[in-house]
């Protein structure tokens, strides 16, 4: 069997930026569409009266958005090349649906911009790529589309470019790339455009399945956030004691030395079980349970590292969030359960620095009622310590999601600074 | 040092990550059992994620009744291998306990009174979390569906007060009388379920290759010939060479016209298919938003 990868990637885009229509586009031409799917959307078109096939009907989505005509939510769709598996979070990209951009982004290896030829930069644009570097996407990519429109002229891709490169010196973000395209003809999206020969790079389908992903995982800071203790309690495992959970940076082998958080004590691994048994090595994002040498008391919510790299350890903790909520925003000094790893505490939420403006990136520190969308630094203090590392390290150990206890729901996503 | 996994490791781990995380957070998870390929990958994956302990949910299979007996077969030998706990739902036992209503005529069929059996299941198991194998290619209200999916005391599914799911932080916090709905594959596509199939060399019920069954064409899809289903005047029975790409109950179930016989030329007839897989189920034909009226009310 082939060794393909996984890569996920978040396109956020308003209805008429041809963010759906892109997607239709990949989506057909990589043949990950289905004859019942394309004679269903043939049909549509046709009842709709439009001219050929509108790839976007693709993702069209539920009766309930159609009804109201908006997008409500993140949809996953999915294709694949001999190369990669794709994994897209499909994102409304309004300024009303900034939850959900950040929801896509937090897993994305990859964020896809659009930028609609005819209008160059715009809000929405800078909206989206500041996201993307709050949540430290990897790689950004920019997809300069309708350059039919614009007689796929070199001058119009060229400003825009660097424009945007101007804005995006005030971002940080590591990796940016270019490409001009036109999802509705398919120019430099799966195929090479011969309407375009200025432009050497390549297409986007060859940007996803070679844009290099395999060190966006921290390999450096060895963690392990315990889930569950496996004790089988039977005769055949007597003395089993494994500590079940998902790698979240570093690597583990046979014989290193570690320490539990936040007992304290070390210990040895002395075995590595996988999905697929022993192995010797461990490394993110892999499930697995450790053994160790000595029986210590390590429960949920611990975490096993290496003793000469830890992370921090404190109650006190500054963060950026996001806020979700509607109906309610932020409370100063209220307080709220709090998730992180696999640990369940509550917090107190001690001070509102600032709230930023996602437009211009601005700090306000007047108006810091943080609701709905809004994003904002602020201070916590929570009932136990969490062990995190900083987000732009690592965003396993550095994430938390904040939920309101009367109504459980998740009212902000937060970043560990 | 080569420090990376392909895409069918990497999805495995996080499904057992969703399935450990559902063993931690909540009293008493149980996983929905249909006999179909994804909740057997399911069964695998679980016995996994807590090797060498036992799988900590026990099995619940909601009974149509209408079954094609391969499915039982496979099930309680499943059951019996990693000595799990088969707790059944009936919808016989439903129908005559005046719980639903039997449909009648040509296309009458048990699937959606599942729905009334299933929750009715969940309740009196006192279930705070259903494990099933739903992905989100299968269907476009599924492409909205969360890992960790909230239902209401009613155990309906609001696609507009979803919780984001950011990271891998799953808030399965509840009222008393609500739960949860928890999608550990969620992720994976037909084909990489058939691939990972494949690569654990994992027994399948045999309805899954091509054989010799009678048959009847109905709307375009090839329905096998049982007792369950009323023929029209017009259709004709035959003998084809099928096999079945999803596993329900035998009313709906669409069979395929295949010579696939092993794992190796199913992976090759997906690859190349024309046709989404749920292409033949006529439960989701019924109206363009069949499956999200359906979820809404509870369905799987």
């Amino acid at each position: 069997m082939q060794n393909t990868e996984l890569l996920r990637f978040t396109t956020a885009g308003s209805v008429d930026d041809g963010k759906s229509t892109l997607i239709g586009r990949l989506l057909y031409d990589s043949k990950s569409i289905y004859q019942d799917q394309y004679e269903q959307i043939e049909r549509v078109s046709e009842k709709r009266g439009e001219e050929g096939v509108n790839l976007a009907l693709l993702t069209d989505g539920l009766k309930s958005e159609r009804e109201q005509g908006i997008t409500i939510d993140v949809a996953y769709r999915y294709f694949s090349t001999p190369k990669r598996k794709f994994i897209i979070a499909d994102t409304p990209g309004h300024i009303q649906y900034t939850r959900n951009m950040v929801t896509g982004a937090s897993t994305a290896n990859v964020a896809l911009v659009l930028i609609d030829a005819r209008h160059g930069v715009v809000e929405q644009t800078k909206r989206h790529a500041i996201i993307a570097s709050i949540l430290q996407i990897p790689h950004l990519l920019v997809c300069i589309n309708k350059m039919d429109l614009e007689e796929y002229s070199q001058e119009v891709y060229d400003k825009i470019q660097n424009d945007f490169e101007q804005f995006a010196a005030k971002l940080d973000v590591k990796d940016v790339s270019f490409i001009p395209i036109s999802a509705l003809n398919g120019d430099n999206v799966v195929h090479r455009s011969d309407k375009m020969n200025w432009y050497e790079g390549s297409t986007l389908m060859h940007y996803l399945e070679n844009v290099h992903i395999a060190s966006d995982h921290n390999f450096i800071d060895t963690r392990l956030p315990i889930q569950s203790v496996i004790r089988p309690y039977s005769d055949e495992f007597h003395d089993y004691r494994g500590y079940a959970g998902r790698i979240a940076g570093g690597s583990f082998k046979i014989g290193d030395k570690v320490v539990a958080l936040p007992s304290g004590f070390s210990s040895e691994v002395t075995r590595i079980v996988g999905p697929s048994g022993d192995q010797d090595v461990a490394y993110p994002p892999q499930s697995v349970t450790l053994l160790l040498k000595d029986d210590i008391d390590i429960s949920r919510g611990d975490m096993i590292v290496r003793e000469n790299n830890q992370p921090e350890v404190g109650q006190d903790i500054d963060l950026m969030i996001c806020w979700f909520d509607g109906e309610k925003s932020l409370k100063p000094n209220g307080k709220y359960a709090l998730k992180h790893t696999s640990q369940d505490v509550r917090c107190v939420i001690k001070d509102v620095r600032y709230k930023l403006d996602i437009n211009t990136l601005s700090r306000d520190q007047e108006d810091k009622e943080i609701k709905m969308n809004d994003i904002g630094r602020i201070q916590i203090r929570t009932t136990k310590p969490l062990f995190t590392d900083s987000y732009r390290t690592n965003r396993i150990t550095g994430s938390v999601i904040i939920i309101d206890e009367g109504t459980n729901n998740t009212v902000a996503a937060g970043m560990v600074i | 040092m080569n420090y990376q996994i392909d895409h069918l490791r990497e999805l495995e781990s996080e499904s057992i990550f969703i399935m450990r995380e559902v063993a931690a957070q909540f009293e008493n998870p149980v996983l929905m059992f249909s006999g179909g390929k994804d909740s057997i990958l399911m069964v695998y994956l679980a016995h996994k994620a807590f090797y060498p302990a036992k799988i900590p949910f026990s099995l619940l299979h909601v009974d149509t009744g209408h079954n094609f007996p391969e499915t039982l077969k496979y099930r309680d030998e499943l059951v019996e291998r990693f000595g799990a706990k088969l707790v059944i739902g009936s919808v016989q036992e439903a129908i005559d306990n005046g719980l639903v209503t039997e449909e009648k005529g040509f296309n009458a069929s048990r699937n959606g009174l599942q729905t009334s059996a299933l929750l009715e299941a969940l309740e009196k198991g006192k279930y705070d979390a259903a494990l099933g194998g739903a992905r989100r290619d299968e269907e476009k209200a599924r492409a909205k569906e969360r890992f960790f999916s909230h239902r209401d005391e009613f155990g309906q599914w609001d696609p507009k007060n979803q919780r984001p799911e950011l990271w891998n932080l799953f808030n399965g916090r509840k009222n008393m009388g609500e739960h949860f709905r928890i999608f550990p594959i969620s992720n994976w596509t037909e084909l990489d379920v058939w691939q990972y199939l494949a690569l654990e060399d994992i027994p399948l019920p045999s309805l899954y290759f091509a054989h010799e069954r009678k048959v009847f064409k109905r709307d375009g899809t090839l329905l096998a010939d049982c007792e369950y289903i009323q023929k029209r005047p017009n259709e004709e029975v035959f003998t084809q060479m099928v096999r079945c790409r999803t596993i329900g109950d035998m009313t709906c179930t669409g069979v395929w016209e295949s010579n696939a016989t092993t794992v190796e030329d199913i992976i090759q007839e997906i690859a190349t298919t024309r046709m989404t897989e749920r292409g033949g189920r006529t439960d989701d034909k019924r109206s363009e938003t069949s499956m999200e009226d359906r979820k809404k009310l509870g369905y799987f």
